[in-house]
């Protein structure tokens, strides 16, 4: 009852406002460190890989993008999914909100997985399986966006984008398993694995800082384009007079 | 200092990812930013017109 009652407190669009607002600094101080500490381990401490030498050095930008694309869809799919069955306009919110940060991510991580593919397989691209549905899921983005804009009225773009966001899910564990579904040039997983990481703890140590840092930024993004986007809904709301004045 | 730069002969390849990623990170800050901006003005400008019309009414 108590949770119930917390979370629809916080569903309230001037409340989430708030709460959202002094959350920011608390996600984004130590994003930035931890980025920061991650980015010079991994480019200055980490000693280089017996067999990919220093190119294994772009993992640490290419892997955290990999997991920020797949998690901010994820958000953005289950945002979305929750704001069709309960009609909870805050929840649409989160989604619209998620899309472009999750693009971004989605093509720094094809990028940079190709100029590691060039020197490591011999080519810039291939059809395989991971590199395909790791495209198929920037596509997904831009559609998702497209489609929205393509709406004037809010609710029915939010309907609308939803039910493409949810479709698109099934995308996710395809990229996940696509290594071990198909025989890809791309390697198996490094950290997460039967075993326990591939790596010994002065390169994962900042790897693993890289996915805590891309995972905070995500959160203080989100918080700064939800709070944008409650803005642009609540036209008419009484409490924005408040910030008018303020 | 030209060997960190060289990256054992990677360098070609490891920079422009990680100038890459920068450009992303900031672009994600920078945008968010300006949206929220915007927003806030917006929301503002509608706030002040309808305390004038408010005002009209009354007068």
């Amino acid at each position: 009852m108590a949770t119930w009652t917390w979370f629809h407190k916080l569903s309230s669009p001037p409340h989430f406002y708030r709460i959202a607002g002094k959350m920011i600094p608390w996600y984004a101080i130590p994003a930035a460190l931890l980025i920061v500490a991650g980015i010079y381990g991994g480019l200055v401490t980490a000693p280089a890989d017996y067999q990919q030498g220093e190119a294994f050095r772009i993992i640490y930008v290419h892997a955290p993008a990999a997991w920020l694309s797949l998690m901010c869809y994820m958000t953005m799919a289950i945002a979305a999914a929750v704001g069709l069955i309960w009609r909870i306009k805050l929840a649409h919110a989160l989604a619209a909100a998620s899309a472009p940060i999750g693009a971004s991510f989605a093509l720094l991580c094809l990028v940079t997985g190709s100029l590691w593919g060039r020197p490591m397989w011999g080519t810039w691209w291939e059809w395989d399986g991971r590199l395909t549905s790791q495209l198929i899921l920037f596509f997904l983005y831009l559609g998702y966006m497209a489609l929205r804009s393509a709406y004037d009225d809010l609710t029915r773009a939010d309907r609308a984008s939803a039910v493409l966001a949810i479709v698109g899910v099934v995308n996710v564990p395809i990229i996940h398993f696509s290594v071990y579904w198909w025989n890809s040039l791309h390697q198996g997983s490094t950290v997460i694995r039967k075993g326990g990481p591939a790596m010994p703890p002065s390169m994962l140590i900042p790897l693993l800082m890289c996915f805590a840092g891309f995972t905070l930024l995500y959160a203080a993004l989100a918080c700064v384009r939800v709070r944008a986007e409650v803005l642009h809904r609540e036209r008419n709301a009484s409490w924005l007079k408040e910030l008018g004045q303020g | 200092m030209h060997e960190f730069m060289n990256m054992g002969g990677y360098g070609r390849y490891v920079w422009p990812s990680y100038g890459l990623a920068a450009a992303v990170l900031l672009w994600n800050i920078w945008s968010a930013m300006r949206l929220q901006r915007q927003a806030l003005e917006h929301a503002r400008r509608r706030a002040a017109i309808a305390a004038s019309d408010a005002d009209r009414r009354i007068a």
